[in-house]
């Protein structure tokens, strides 16, 4: 099945924001979720595959709405629900 | 990368998720701080730069270059520090071709040589468009290449990145390893510039 990160010679989206900008994060959440994701795969509650896999398998308007991290974030939230890490929709009424 | 969100709803829900893992002693210990700068700190696009101008002043260190990527950068120090091995491969610009990397699926990338990836090669508009009419990008970068010039696109993977070593740039054959590494940019390695 195309997942909708595939996106490789899709056209329609637009010219590019060459901007020079290279800030890795650009809000305290952003690297918040990143040190998430750094410390859920060292303690192996998830590997790179099955994170990669949760963002590919994302519902594509989702994907297309979202930020890099905030698909960063979709991603942990699937995997920890699915693994009943957490609860489903535990983090619904944040 | 487009849409308007809730920031402030965002940042709630991953104080929220923190504190849930954190019950749970899964996550706590290392600040926020503390993993951003051990993943951030040896990144950089000097590192990258330092092995273009080693193999534009030693043939024999550009031939290792070429072969196998990993291990000569390696041989500089700057030995690939991901979650998973990969490969590096050093894709050359020569007179009759150029070459350009992206990473169609997503935003793979070798962090170590490059430092932090900028926005635009997450971006759908360069993984979607660089593959399907790459000069026409190239163009968007304000680079314009000659038609006999062959443009190579390298799509990258989890198991393997890519760096170009761009052209040693005319008149510079009096300066030092040290004074052409200043010469290579960031663009210049992924293939978006001519240095």
């Amino acid at each position: 099945m195309a997942r909708i990160n595939d996106v490789g010679g899709m056209t329609g989206f637009g010219a590019i924001d060459t901007t020079d900008d290279a800030e890795p994060f650009h809000a305290d959440w952003e690297a918040r979720v990143f040190a998430l994701q750094r410390a859920l795969l060292v303690r192996k509650i998830f590997n790179l595959d099955e994170f990669r896999d949760a963002i590919e398998t994302m519902p594509p308007g989702a994907y297309l709405a979202a930020s890099y991290y905030e698909r960063w974030l979709y991603a942990i939230r699937t995997l920890l629900e699915r693994k009943g890490v957490i609860e489903e929709g535990a983090l619904d009424h944040a | 990368m487009s849409g308007e969100h809730d920031d402030a709803l965002i940042s709630r829900q991953v104080r929220l998720l923190e504190s849930l893992l954190e019950e749970k002693g899964l996550v706590g210990g290392e600040t926020v701080d503390e993993v951003v700068d051990g993943f951030l700190a040896n990144a950089s696009p000097v590192n990258g730069a330092r092995a273009v101008a080693r193999a534009w002043t030693d043939p024999a260190y550009k031939e290792r270059l070429l072969a196998d990527g990993a291990a000569a950068v390696g041989e500089l120090g700057f030995a690939a520090g991901g979650v998973q091995k990969q490969r590096l491969r050093v894709a050359e610009n020569t007179q009759t071709v150029h070459n350009v990397v992206v990473c169609t699926l997503c935003s793979c990338y070798p962090l170590r040589l490059l430092g932090p990836s900028p926005g635009w090669y997450k971006s759908e508009a360069y993984r979607s468009r660089v593959v399907r009419d790459p000069r026409g990008v190239l163009a968007e970068f304000g680079v314009t290449l000659p038609d006999e010039v062959r443009v190579t696109v390298w799509d990258s993977s989890a198991e393997t990145r890519y760096m170009v070593l761009p052209r040693r740039p005319e008149g510079t054959d009096g300066l030092s390893e040290a004074e052409l590494a200043r010469l290579v940019t960031r663009n210049g390695l992924i293939g978006t510039a001519v240095l």
